[in-house]
C-alpha cells in the first residue's frame, strides 16, 4: 500500500518505522513518527490540539480522559467502545476510529448526551464533563459493555467532584441512537487495512531504540516473542500504562495484543469456558455470567466500563498483581492457563502460575493463551465478595472466592482463594481443610473461619489493615451458612429502596 | 438596595444554565493547560523532598541538569526576591532551603523541553539528607509540644462550674480525618514573559491578587508588573486559594530567568503529595445536662494537623471553634483549640474552613447525649436550639436569623422521620446481618471572612454602543456558576437578556485588590459589587434617556422590551450610542464592602458574620455487620439560599456539597505511613464519591421561605460551603446503625472517615462496652 511504510529520522540517523494511522472524528489523520508508549491523550491535546479529552489523574482511574474507539465488527460494522485515552499507547489505535467530544456536535446543534447535559445542568467546573459526554454518547449508540448495566454502573468510571451526580446520572439514556457517520468511517478503517503487521520504531531523547509491534495473530506473536523474548506484552495497558505514566519506565520494546484477533477466542462447553487470553472483561462477561453469577457480579466490580473495555482476563493474570481480583475466582473454580512459547504449550493450575510477590511462572518468549475455567456442578455452591472502600471501581482490600461442593448436607471439597491476603492470590488450605468432609452448617462455618487464621499473615496498606483483613475475612467465612440459608436477609446492595 | 427580587426581573431567580455549558459539553471551555502554548514554552517538574524532615546536607543538580531535554534547573539561591508563596506567615518557600519539613516539600524546579522529560529529570537529584525527628500525626506533636501558634480559647460564661452541677455529664472523643480536594483539573499555570520585566500568568488560582502578589515579591518586582489571568478553574474548593501560589512562582520563576514562557503542570500524584488537604482533627468533649438532654456546661477541645507552616490555619481552626455549637445554645462553653505543627504537608482552605470539623464534634456530643438517656437524638438536638433568650453564640454574637427550628420541623415532616426511624428500629430488631440507622442534623453557617478586611470586592462593567457588555469582575469561576449569577444581576440592572452580557476572564489588571473567591462569599460580594458598577452606568443612562424622552430621571425603566422614558421606548443599544455621542461615560467600576461587621481575634467575640446559611439533612443508612461495607439509602435535604438567585445553581451546590461531604466522613481516607508518606496519592488509592454512591432516593428542596433578613443581593444567601456540613447526617446515622449492633445507652464508638474499617472497629468496640 502507498505510503505504508515512512522513514522517520532523528539525531541518531534515519530510522524504518510505520506510521500510527487512524480516523479522528472522521478524518483520517497519519501521526508524524511516535514514541510506541506514547499515550494517546498527550497526542490529543499536544499536537492534534483536541484539548476537550482532559487529564485528570493518567493512570485511568477518574474518566475525564474518556474517548471512543471504533473498529469494524465482523460484519464489517463500527463497534464502539469507552476507553482511557490516559494510559492508552498510541499504536493501539492504528487502524481504528477515534470519537472525542469535539466530533459530537454537528452543524452546531449539541448531540443528544451533550443537550440533556446542559438541559439538567449536569457540569458545573466543567473538567469532567467531556469525559461524561463520552461515556453517555458510547451508551447512547450501544458501545460495548454498556447494555445490562444500570446508569449508576455505566459511569462509575467517570468522576465528578461538583454535582452529586444527579443531573449526570439522569441524562443516561440507552435508546440507539445510531452514529451518524457510522458507514463513513467503516469505509475510511477498511482503506486502512495493512498488509503487514505494524511496525514502529523510535529512537527517544536518551538515545534509547524503541519498538512497538502489533502481530495480528498468535502466531505472528509466538515467532516475535521468540525474536523479542524480553519484549512487554500489552493487551489493554490498564497496568503498564501506569508503568510509563506514573514511574517514568521506559520500555524498549513493546508487542501490542489488541489486533490477534485469535487471541479473544471464546469457547463455550458444558465443560466450562475457555477464553483467549486478549478477550476484555467486556467481551468475556456475559459467558462468564452464564458459568455463574457470581462471577458476572465479580467482573462488574473491576474497573469501569471503560478499564472493562481495555483490560484482558489474560492481562490480570499475567501480570501478577497480589490484588487482581479474578484470580481469586479463577483459583476457587479451579482454571488452569495454557501458556505457549513458540509451537510449545504447557498447562498449569492458576495457582501454580503466582510463584512470589511479582513473580510469574512464565519463561522468556512465553506468552498467556488461554484460560481454562471449568463450569462449577450444580451442587457446588459459589461465593465471591470483594470488600473495598467504594464499592465500584475500586481495588479490594480483601477479595475471597468459596467453590464449595455440598451434597447431601456435606461438603465434600473446598476450594477457597483469597486476594489481598498475601503476597500472591493463594489458596486457604487450612480453611478448605476445616470445611472439607464436614456437615454443611452454622459450626462449621465458625469453624473454618477459625482455622483461617492460620492460613495467612495479611500485611497493612493504604487499603486497610492487617486486623481489619483477618477479621473481615473471617467473617466472610463464618456467615456463609447463614448466607446461603437465607437467614441473613437480603445483601448489602440488595436492599429494596426506600419510598421518596 | 436590590432588594427581593422583583416580578420585572428577567433574569434573576431564574435556573439559567451555566453560562459556559454549551463550552464544557463540546470540549470547548479552555482551563490553563488547553490554552494554546506559545512558542519555545518550557515544561516544568518540581524536585521533591523524599523525607519528612531533615537538613539537607547536600544536594547534587548535576544529573538534573545532564537529563535529555533539560534547559534549567532552579533552586532557592536562584530566586531574586523573598523565596516565599505562603499567604499570611512568610513560612512557605518555594524551594526549601537547607530544611526540609515535609515529604513532597518543593526542592527545585526543572524546565525542559517536555512535560515527560521534566518529571523524569525531577527525580535524579541526588540529595544527602541529615534526618531530624519528625512529627507525622496529631498525638505526635500533641507529645512533643510542637504548634503553630498558640492554643486559643473561645469561651461565654462557666463551663467548669456548669459541669459539676449539671444533673448528667459525659464524656467523649472523636477523631475526624481530612480530606484531599482532589479537583479534577490539577495545579496548573503558565507564565508568559512581556516587555519591561512585565509578566503575564495564566494561573488556576481561586486568589489572582495574592499570586499576583507573591509572585511580585518573589521576583523582587512590584505588583504592576505582574498580570494574573483567571478564565475558570476544574474545580477548586478551598485547594487554589493558597495552594495556586508554589506552580504559579515557580512558572513565573522560570519564564523571568530564561525569557521563554514556562507551564507547571502537577501530575496528579505530585498534586496530592505536595498540597495541603483539609484539616484532621481530634476532638473531644466534657458535658453536662439536663433529663431531656439540655446542655448546661460543655467543654470542647479540638486539635488539628495544620502541618509545616502557618498557610491560614489560624483562620480554619478559628471557624472550627465558630461552628462547635452549631444550631445549639451552648449555655456555659468553652472551647478550646490546638493547632499543631506536624512534618506533613500544610494543610489548607477546603469547603467549610473548619467549620465542618467544630459542627461534627458537637453533633457528636447531640448524638452520645441522646444515647445515654435513650432519647431520640433529633429531640435532644430540638431542646438545644437556638431560640428566644437563648440566641448569643460563644463568641458573643447575637443570632438574629435564626430558622433552624423551622427547617427541621419541615424536614422531619417531609421526609417522614419519626415513621422510619420506628421502621429502622424494627427493621434492626429483626437483622442481624444488616443494620439501618437515620439521622436528621442541621447546619447553621456564618458567612463572612472572619478576617473583617477580606470582605470587600470590586467590579467593572463596560457597555459598548451596540448595547452589548462585557462584565468583570474580582471573583473566579470554579465550577460554582458565580459568572452565571452576577451575570444575571447586571442583566437585570439594564433589562437586558442575559446574552448580552458577556463575562470576561477574572483579571488583576481589571479589578485590583481582590480577595480570595473564598468562604461562600463570592456572589455575595462580587455581585453587589457589579451590581453597583452596572448602576453607576444605568443612573448615567437614565439621564440620557430622560432628555431623549422628556420625562425625569427616576421616571425612566428598564425592561426586555426596551428603555422606558416619557411616550419613547428606546432599544437599549440606540441608547447606548446616543449616550456616546453625548460623550457620557459607559464604563464603571464598583465596589462592596460588608457592613456591620466586626471581630476582636484577642478575645475571640465581635460579629464576625453578616449572617448565618441554614439547611437540614435526613441520611438513611445500612451497614454490613460482618464487613463494616454500608450504603446511603435515601437523603433528604431542605436548605435556605435566602431568595435564591438561580435555583438550579444552588440546588447543584447543596447536592454536590453533600456528596462531597459525604466522602470526606465514609470513603475518603488520607493515610500516611510513620515516614510521613502519603499512601493514598491517586485516585486508585483515594475514594471520592463516584455515582453509585449517591443515595438512590435523594430529595432536595431549597426552603421556599427563604429570605436573607440581611440586605444582601436580591436577598439571596451564600450556597457555596454550608451545605457540605449536611452530610454530617450520613455520619450520624452510620454511628446510628453501628450502636444497634449493641444493647443501646452507650456513647458512640465510630470515627471518621467511616470506611468499612472504621465500621467494623466500632462495631467491635461496641460489643466491648456494652460487655463491659
Amino acid at each position: 500500500m502507498p505510503g505504508e511504510t515512512k522513514t522517520g529520522s532523528d539525531t541518531n540517523g534515519p530510522l524504518t518505522s510505520d506510521r500510527v494511522r487512524f480516523v479522528l472524528n472522521g478524518e483520517v489523520q497519519e501521526l508524524e513518527p511516535v514514541d510506541p508508549t506514547a499515550t494517546v491523550l498527550d497526542l490529543l491535546r499536544y499536537q492534534l490540539r483536541r484539548t476537550g479529552t482532559k487529564e485528570g489523574c493518567a493512570e485511568g482511574d477518574c474518566g475525564a480522559c474518556t474517548v471512543l474507539l471504533g473498529e469494524l465488527d465482523g460484519a464489517g460494522a463500527m463497534a464502539w467502545r469507552s476507553v482511557n485515552a490516559c494510559i492508552l499507547f498510541a499504536p493501539m489505535i492504528d487502524g481504528r476510529a477515534l470519537l472525542t467530544v469535539e466530533g459530537l456536535a454537528k452543524g452546531g446543534e449539541l448531540s443528544a448526551a451533550q443537550r440533556s447535559m446542559v438541559d439538567l445542568h449536569g457540569s458545573q467546573c466543567g473538567f469532567c464533563t467531556p469525559g461524561f459526554v463520552m461515556t453517555l454518547h458510547g451508551a447512547r449508540i450501544g458501545g460495548r459493555g454498556t447494555s445490562n448495566v444500570t446508569p449508576a454502573e455505566l459511569l462509575a468510571g467517570n468522576l465528578c467532584r461538583c454535582t452529586g451526580y444527579g443531573p449526570i446520572l439522569d441524562s443516561v439514556s440507552q435508546a440507539a441512537e445510531p452514529n451518524g457517520s457510522d458507514a463513513a468511517t467503516a469505509g475510511q478503517l477498511s482503506a486502512l487495512r495493512r498488509t503487514e503487521p505494524l511496525a514502529l520504531q523510535w529512537r527517544d531523547a536518551a538515545g534509547v531504540l524503541k519498538r512497538g509491534f502489533s502481530p495480528r495473530s498468535k502466531d505472528e506473536l509466538a515467532d516475535l516473542l521468540l525474536q523479542f523474548p524480553d519484549a512487554r506484552l500489552v493487551a489493554g495497558a490498564t497496568d503498564v500504562g501506569l508503568w510509563v505514566t506514573k514511574q517514568h519506565r521506559t520500555l524498549d520494546t513493546v508487542i501490542f495484543l489488541g489486533d490477534c484477533a485469535d487471541l479473544r477466542g471464546l469457547e463455550e462447553t458444558d465443560a466450562g469456558l475457555t477464553l483467549g487470553a486478549g478477550l476484555s472483561y467486556s467481551e468475556a462477561l456475559d459467558a462468564l455470567t452464564r458459568l455463574h453469577p457470581e462471577l458476572g457480579a465479580m467482573v462488574c466490580r473491576i474497573g469501569a466500563v471503560q478499564v472493562r473495555n481495555a483490560g484482558t482476563i489474560g492481562g490480570n493474570i499475567a501480570n501478577g498483581s497480589p490484588i487482581g481480583d479474578m484470580p481469586p475466582a479463577l483459583i476457587a473454580l479451579g482454571a488452569a492457563i495454557v501458556l505457549r512459547r513458540g509451537g510449545e504449550r504447557r498447562t498449569l493450575a492458576l495457582e501454580d502460575y503466582f510463584l512470589g510477590y511479582g513473580k510469574q511462572d512464565r519463561k522468556p518468549g512465553e506468552f498467556v493463551e488461554d484460560v481454562i475455567i471449568p463450569r462449577p456442578q450444580a451442587s457446588t455452591l459459589v461465593r465471591i465478595a470483594k470488600l473495598s472502600k467504594r464499592f465500584d471501581s475500586d481495588i479490594s482490600a480483601v477479595c475471597a472466592a468459596f467453590a464449595l461442593n455440598v451434597e447431601q448436607g456435606r461438603v465434600l471439597e473446598a476450594r477457597i482463594a483469597f486476594g489481598g491476603m498475601a503476597a500472591t492470590p493463594a489458596r486457604a488450605r487450612a480453611c478448605e481443610a476445616a470445611f472439607t468432609g464436614q456437615p454443611w452448617s452454622d459450626e462449621t462455618c465458625t469453624a473454618a473461619a477459625e482455622a483461617l487464621s492460620g492460613d495467612f499473615d495479611p500485611l497493612t496498606d493504604v487499603r486497610g489493615t492487617s486486623g481489619y483483613r483477618r477479621e473481615a475475612a473471617a467473617n466472610l467465612v463464618r456467615r456463609l451458612w447463614r448466607e446461603h440459608e437465607g437467614l441473613d436477609g437480603p445483601r448489602l446492595t440488595e436492599l429494596a429502596p426506600i419510598d421518596a | 438596595m436590590p432588594d427581593d427580587p422583583s416580578p420585572t426581573l428577567c433574569a434573576v431567580s431564574r435556573s439559567l444554565a451555566h453560562e459556559s455549558a454549551e463550552q464544557h459539553v463540546t470540549g470547548a471551555a479552555l482551563y490553563v493547560d488547553d490554552v494554546p502554548e506559545p512558542y519555545g514554552c518550557l515544561h516544568l517538574a518540581l524536585g521533591q523532598s523524599a523525607v519528612a524532615h531533615a537538613r539537607i546536607k547536600a544536594m547534587d543538580l548535576e544529573p538534573v541538569r545532564a537529563a535529555p531535554g533539560v534547559v534549567a534547573v532552579y533552586e532557592a539561591r536562584d530566586i531574586p526576591g523573598e523565596n516565599n508563596v505562603g499567604p499570611v506567615a512568610h513560612d512557605d518557600p518555594l524551594f526549601a532551603d537547607g530544611l526540609v519539613q515535609y515529604v513532597g516539600q518543593s526542592l527545585f524546579v526543572v524546565a525542559a523541553t517536555s512535560t515527560a522529560a521534566a518529571r523524569k529529570a525531577a527525580r535524579l537529584a541526588v540529595v544527602d539528607y541529615e534526618p531530624l525527628p519528625a512529627a507525622i500525626t496529631i498525638a505526635d506533636a500533641l507529645a512533643a509540644d510542637l504548634k503553630i501558634e498558640a492554643t486559643q480559647t473561645m469561651q461565654r460564661g462557666d463551663a467548669d462550674a456548669a459541669l459539676t452541677t449539671a444533673p448528667h455529664r459525659l464524656q467523649g472523643q472523636l477523631e475526624i480525618g481530612g480530606q484531599d480536594h482532589f479537583y479534577l483539573e490539577g495545579q496548573v499555570a503558565l507564565a508568559v514573559p512581556g516587555e519591561a520585566r512585565g509578566l503575564r500568568l495564566l494561573s488556576s488560582t481561586q486568589h489572582p491578587s495574592e499570586v499576583q502578589h507573591l509572585v511580585a515579591h518573589l521576583l523582587g518586582l512590584e505588583h504592576h508588573h505582574i498580570h494574573v489571568e483567571v478564565r475558570r478553574l476544574g474545580g477548586a474548593f478551598g485547594g487554589k486559594e493558597t495552594q495556586a501560589a508554589l506552580i504559579a512562582a515557580a512558572a513565573a520563576l522560570v519564564a523571568a530567568k530564561t525569557g521563554r514562557p514556562a507551564k507547571c503542570r502537577l501530575d496528579r500524584d505530585d498534586d496530592m503529595v505536595m498540597t495541603g488537604k483539609r484539616h484532621d482533627f481530634t476532638a473531644g468533649y466534657d458535658v453536662g445536662f439536663d433529663a431531656e438532654g439540655r446542655i448546661q456546661g460543655i467543654v470542647i477541645e479540638l486539635a488539628s494537623r495544620c502541618g509545616y507552616s502557618l498557610d491560614l490555619s489560624s483562620a480554619i481552626n478559628d471557624r472550627a471553634m465558630f461552628h462547635a455549637d452549631n444550631c445549639y445554645f451552648l449555655q456555659d462553653v468553652r472551647i478550646v483549640s490546638h493547632r499543631l505543627k506536624t512534618h506533613t504537608v500544610s494543610n489548607t482552605a477546603f469547603r467549610g474552613f473548619g467549620g465542618p470539623q467544630g459542627m461534627l464534634a458537637i453533633e457528636r456530643v447531640m448524638q452520645d447525649i441522646a444515647a445515654v438517656l435513650r432519647l431520640d437524638p433529633l429531640q435532644v438536638r430540638q431542646v438545644n436550639l437556638y431560640g428566644p433568650g437563648r440566641d448569643v453564640t460563644p463568641y458573643h454574637m447575637t443570632v438574629e436569623d435564626n430558622v433552624a427550628p423551622q427547617l427541621i420541623e419541615e424536614l422531619a415532616q417531609s421526609s417522614d422521620y419519626a415513621a422510619r426511624r420506628e421502621a429502622i428500629a424494627a427493621f434492626n430488631a429483626g437483622s442481624q446481618a444488616i443494620k439501618r440507622g437515620i439521622a436528621l442534623t442541621p447546619v447553621k453557617f456564618g458567612i463572612s471572612f472572619t478576617t473583617t478586611h477580606l470582605n470587600q470586592a470590586g467590579a467593572l462593567v463596560l457597555v459598548y454602543t451596540d448595547g452589548s457588555i462585557l462584565l468583570n469582575h474580582g471573583g473566579v469561576e470554579m465550577g460554582q456558576g458565580l459568572n452565571t449569577k452576577v451575570a444575571q444581576i447586571v442583566a437585570d440592572v439594564f433589562g437586558v437578556p442575559i446574552a448580552k452580557v458577556r463575562v470576561s476572564a477574572t483579571s488583576t489588571e481589571k479589578v485590583p485588590n481582590t480577595s480570595a473567591t473564598a468562604a461562600s462569599s463570592g456572589a455575595d460580594m462580587n455581585g453587589m459589587a457589579a451590581y453597583n458598577a452596572a448602576m453607576t452606568i444605568r443612573e448615567r443612562l437614565a439621564g440620557v434617556a430622560a432628555r431623549w424622552g422628556d420625562c425625569p430621571p427616576d421616571a425612566v425603566t428598564f425592561t426586555e422590551q426596551g428603555v422606558g422614558a416619557g411616550s419613547e421606548v428606546i432599544p437599549f443599544a440606540d441608547l447606548c450610542r446616543r449616550a456616546h455621542f453625548e460623550r457620557v461615560s459607559l464604563a464603571a467600576s464598583g465596589y462592596y464592602a460588608t457592613p456591620t461587621i466586626h471581630y476582636d481575634r484577642a478575645t475571640h467575640s465581635g460579629r464576625p458574620f453578616f449572617y448565618f446559611a441554614y439547611g437540614a439533612a435526613v441520611s438513611e443508612v445500612a451497614i454490613d455487620v460482618a464487613t463494616g461495607e454500608h450504603r446511603v439509602l435515601r437523603a433528604d435535604i431542605l436548605h435556605d439560599a435566602g431568595r435564591s438567585l438561580n435555583p438550579a445553581l444552588d440546588l447543584g451546590q447543596v447536592e454536590g456539597a453533600y456528596i462531597q461531604g459525604m466522602g470526606w466522613l465514609t470513603t475518603e481516607e488520607l493515610v500516611f505511613d510513620a515516614k510521613g508518606r502519603l499512601l493514598s496519592h491517586a485516585p486508585s488509592t483515594y475514594k471520592i464519591p463516584c455515582a453509585g454512591d449517591r443515595p438512590p432516593v435523594m430529595n432536595i428542596a431549597l426552603w421556599k421561605d427563604g429570605r436573607n433578613v440581611r440586605p444582601t443581593i436580591h436577598r439571596s444567601k451564600a450556597v457555596g460551603e454550608p451545605p457540605l456540613m449536611l452530610a454530617n447526617s450520613v455520619f450520624l446515622a452510620l454511628a446510628e446503625a453501628v450502636a444497634a449492633t449493641g444493647p443501646g445507652g452507650l456513647p458512640s464508638q465510630l470515627d471518621a472517615p467511616a470506611t468499612p474499617e472504621r465500621v467494623l472497629s466500632a462495631i467491635a468496640k461496641t460489643k466491648a462496652a456494652a460487655d463491659a
